[in-house]
């Protein structure tokens, strides 16, 4: 029996009380997942810091000292994580807008993974998307903004889309493995990025150094004044809802889910698997592009500008975005919330490096251990017998996987 | 191992076990009787494989017990299950295909020391116990290369080698040729005789009466009766099913309206690039059932999946009225008016993981979709409809179709394939891991759809059913038409064909014995 099935038992279990549904479940493993990487993060938290550290060379004779400095700096971290994430309208404008790139890569990566694809490229396609997006917004001068941002924005979906394209035709094509195909393209797109910044097509005159020119004012996303929230946030809402109306409600997602479950049984009944592939590929290519573009058109809270196109320019999103996707478990609700929480993590972890003296990569620690606990609900359940239901568990190790519930 | 194994009875007592609000074991009470074989009789989702789950240790019961002699067992895992002396001959094999038959044998018991693996015992194992019970088993052969009555006969190797003393088999003919089925009955026999208890899941009544020495019924769950082995089919199918099974087809002459299908030297390779079908010429008229009979192997699932569109013809020609659709791929052949029901419905039938109403729109969401959005209404109002026609046993259209039994699968697979206007239908293996009850219906569904003009191409390994369908049997050997006969052709003849003999060799022949 498959883990979804046996999953699915639960809501069948127990006649007499109320139906505990699957849902229910997932959502309960995963809140003990997120509890259990802060606990995680709180040791090492306490642990890296010497002061604490000391505290504990003496802890048989005064143990409240050690425990009350490590209270209390677990106590100061986590508040500035919050301070920094929700405390205040500034920061949850910083909040969503470290969210709205997280979100559309991620909800391409989720939609890949409901048509059975692993995409690890959403790096590369966002690098194309900041790129052209980037392009177009400091070269075209003089156009209206309302022509401006939508073709900078366009332009990137459709670069993106191409660039995700490719592994999606490599692989109905020749069978060639996404997995493999889009980390090569991450590189050669990289590589390209790197090399466009020392052209003169690309290169801000006047300087040695890899870097583009600013953008035009009429490319910048526009933002309510004085915070960081801006209309890349509401597309990225959009974006998430189009992408469940897509997988729930066309004739596209329902090819789309049909392949990513069964690709024999989608073949048999006349869809085109290698076609799915690749209009599944290029549409979550477009989606990371469209969170490339975002990196290179939102504004900074200082200069109003974005930040001018450089090779870093898009940090790791097409790998935190595979955590997003993960953690929202491919549903486009799930991915706004998992890229809301990472967003709030990252505007939170700068207040909290800079309050507690916490090491910068901690956040980037806790990230991790929340998609390792979600990735392994068996340990989680473990942990946590309350979420296990015995006589539905059992099945789960049951040899034969294709067996009828009731058979 | 002794010349008696055991003289202890397992029983299994009151079990009872729920999955909600269904009961799929309501006190069932079972003794394996050391010396005998014990045939748990019952339709698909009868409850019988639960039961031997738990009997397995797979399982845990929500009441009853379990004992050997007078010692009570508690089973909570496989191994317990195996340390007590219970061997279980899975429905679906449990084996590597990449290991030999020895090394599959030792998985999870590796013997040897120091981490070495000691290989050369295990072979001996085989050697030996292949030897006793005549499986004639190669310990070094890769399981993948083995048929598949070979490989379950490894399946047995394995109980074996652990001294099991009560073994069941779990549906254990569904994969099996005729032939195979005889030499299983011989295997199971043997081991009876040498004093273990067998426990033999079926559903099959033909085999029942062959071996049983004792009989148990199981319908929804509980046991309604036990029977003698002298029983005849018809009795065993109504106490199985709850009603009077007629275990004939019911059908007039065919009315047969002009050539559909025709196959022109259809030649096809299969995925390695082997010709598995080669220059077959074959019609199908409308109205009309042709059956393709044949040992499993011969080319006649690649026959269909090509006609599909799955697998590449590369050379010759198919039209249907007409048309030709030689390279047409599935999407075309579809639109053309092919029904096809595929040989193995967990992989290319349904998508296991989709609502029942989803798995019945599968091959046509555009007709339930307003220029690309699907209307859900819709969707559901059909699956309403088919689960009434179909009679699919289920809680709601909303049901994952990998939670239904196995012949309520193949209904909403029929369902979806049958609830448009056909040209020719295709189905391969119709009725395979389906209950009696359910066969019934399947074929009065598949002859209503030959009366109404449609072409109808069964694929069956089983006698049974093409004698009972067919109009013409085609019988395919090695990729090639040994010869199309009338469907009262004796079984001699078809078993001779099915061996490549010609038809009046085969005559010559059966009549000379």
């Amino acid at each position: 029996m498959t883990e979804e099935s046996a999953a699915e038992k639960v809501v069948t279990v127990a006649p007499g009380t109320a139906p505990r549904s699957r849902r229910w479940v997932g959502v309960a493993t995963t809140l003990i997942a997120l509890v259990l990487a802060f606990l995680v993060g709180a040791v090492v938290m306490v642990v890296s810091d010497p002061n604490v550290v000391s505290k504990f060379a003496y802890f048989f004779s005064r143990p409240g000292d050690a425990l009350g400095a490590a209270w209390d700096k677990v106590v100061l971290a986590f508040g500035a994580l919050i301070r920094g994430s929700l405390g205040s309208w500034g920061a949850v404008t910083e909040t969503t807008a470290q969210a709205t790139p997280l979100i559309c890569a991620g909800l391409g990566v989720g939609l890949a993974f409901r048509a059975g694809l692993f995409n690890i490229g959403g790096q590369g396609q966002a690098i194309w998307g900041a790129i052209v997006g980037a392009w177009i917004g400091f070269s075209l001068t003089g156009v209206p903004m309302a022509l401006h941002i939508p073709l900078a924005l366009i332009c990137a979906i459709a670069f993106g889309a191409a660039w995700g394209g490719i592994a999606g035709f490599l692989k109905a094509r020749t069978g060639a493995h996404e997995v493999i195909s889009t980390i090569m393209l991450n590189h050669i797109a990289g590589g390209l990025l790197g090399y466009f910044l020392i052209t003169p097509l690309f290169q801000m005159p006047g300087r040695t150094d890899p870097i583009s020119p600013q953008v035009e004012w009429t490319a910048v996303l526009p933002r309510l004044a004085g915070t960081r929230l801006h209309v890349g946030f509401l597309l990225a809402l959009l974006a998430a809802f189009a992408v469940w109306w897509l997988l729930e409600r066309t004739t596209l997602g329902f090819q789309i889910r049909a392949v990513g479950h069964n690709p024999h049984a989608a073949e048999t009944a006349g869809m085109s698997v290698g076609r799915v592939t690749i209009v599944a590929m290029s549409l979550a290519g477009g989606l990371a592009g469209l969170a490339g573009a975002q990196m290179v058109l939102a504004p900074t809270l200082l200069t109003s500008y974005p930040p001018q196109l450089s090779s870093g320019i898009v940090g790791g999103v097409g790998f935190d975005a595979i955590t997003v996707a993960l953690l929202g478990r491919s549903r486009p609700l799930g991915i706004v919330g998992a890229g809301l929480l990472f967003g709030a993590m990252k505007a939170g972890g700068l207040t909290m490096s800079a309050e507690a003296q916490t090491p910068s990569e901690l956040t980037a620690l806790i990230q991790a251990l929340i998609v390792l606990f979600v990735a392994a609900p068996k340990f989680v359940t473990w942990l946590v017998p309350a979420l296990r239901d015995r006589r539905s568990a059992r099945p789960a190790s049951a040899p034969k996987s294709k067996k009828e519930v009731s058979a | 191992m002794t010349a008696t194994v055991t003289d202890q009875v397992l029983r299994l007592e009151g079990i009872t076990k729920r999955f909600g609000a269904l009961t799929a074991n309501d006190s069932i009470t079972v003794d394996l009787v050391p010396g005998r074989i014990h045939c748990l009789l019952g339709e698909n989702g009868a409850g019988k494989s639960t039961l031997m789950n738990i009997l397995y240790g797979l399982l845990e019961a929500d009441d009853g017990t379990i004992s050997i002699g007078d010692r009570e067992l508690h089973l909570t895992s496989s191994k317990k299950a195996m340390a007590a002396g219970i061997g279980m001959v899975h429905q679906h094999f449990m084996l590597i295909p990449v290991f030999t038959v020895a090394e599959n044998l030792v998985l999870g018991r590796e013997p040897g020391s120091f981490g070495l693996l000691d290989l050369g015992a295990a072979r001996k194992k085989v050697r030996e116990l292949s030897d006793r019970y005549k499986l004639d088993v190669d310990p070094d052969a890769l399981v993948e290369n083995l048929p598949v009555g070979v490989q379950q006969r490894v399946e047995i190797l394995k109980a074996l080698a652990n001294d099991a003393h009560y073994l069941v088999f779990d549906e254990p003919t569904a994969v099996l040729t005729p032939q195979e089925i005889d030499e299983l009955m011989e295997i199971m026999r043997a081991l009876r005789d040498e004093g273990r208890a067998i426990c033999f899941i079926t559903h099959k009544l033909r085999e029942v009466r062959a071996v049983a020495d004792d009989i148990t019924v199981i319908r929804r769950g509980k046991v309604v009766g036990r029977a003698e082995p002298s029983a005849s089919e018809s009795e065993l199918a109504e106490l199985m099913v709850g009603r009077a099974v007629n275990l004939k087809v019911d059908k007039d002459q065919p009315q047969r309206s002009g050539e559909r299908l025709v196959l022109e030297g259809f030649t096809v390779a299969d995925h390695a690039g082997h010709i598995v079908v080669d220059h077959l010429d074959l019609t199908v008229e409308g109205g009309e059932v042709l059956c393709v009979a044949g040992v499993q192997g011969n080319g006649q699932s690649e026959l269909a999946a090509a006609l599909l569109g799955t697998l590449p013809v590369v050379a010759g020609t198919a039209t249907l009225d007409g048309v030709d659709i030689t390279h047409a791929p599935p999407k075309q052949t579809i639109a053309a008016g092919l029904g096809f029901v595929p040989e193995d419905r967990q992989r290319d039938g349904f998508v296991g993981d989709f609502s029942i109403a989803e798995n019945l729109v599968l091959n046509r969401p555009q007709e339930f979709a307003n220029s690309g959005n699907l209307k859900l209404k819709d969707i559901s109002r059909n699956a309403k409809e088919r689960i009434e026609e179909f009679d699919i046993r289920t809680s709601g259209e909303d049901q994952f179709v990998k939670a239904l039994s196995g012949g309520n699968q193949q209904k909403v697979v029929l369902a979806r394939e049958l609830s448009r206007p056909l040209s020719l239908l295709i189905a391969n293996q119709p009725t395979r891991g389906v209950d009696v009850g359910a066969i019934e219906f399947l074929h009065k569904r598949i002859i209503e759809e030959r009366d109404r003009g449609t072409a109808v191409l069964i694929v069956s390994t089983e006698l049974d059913e093409v004698e009972s369908l067919a109009d013409r049997i085609a019988v395919m050997y090695r990729g090639g038409i040994v010869g199309v006969v009338p469907p009262d052709t004796p079984r001699e003849v078809l078993g001779l064909m099915m061996a490549g003999i010609r038809q009046d060799e085969g005559t010559e022949e059966a009549s000379d014995d």
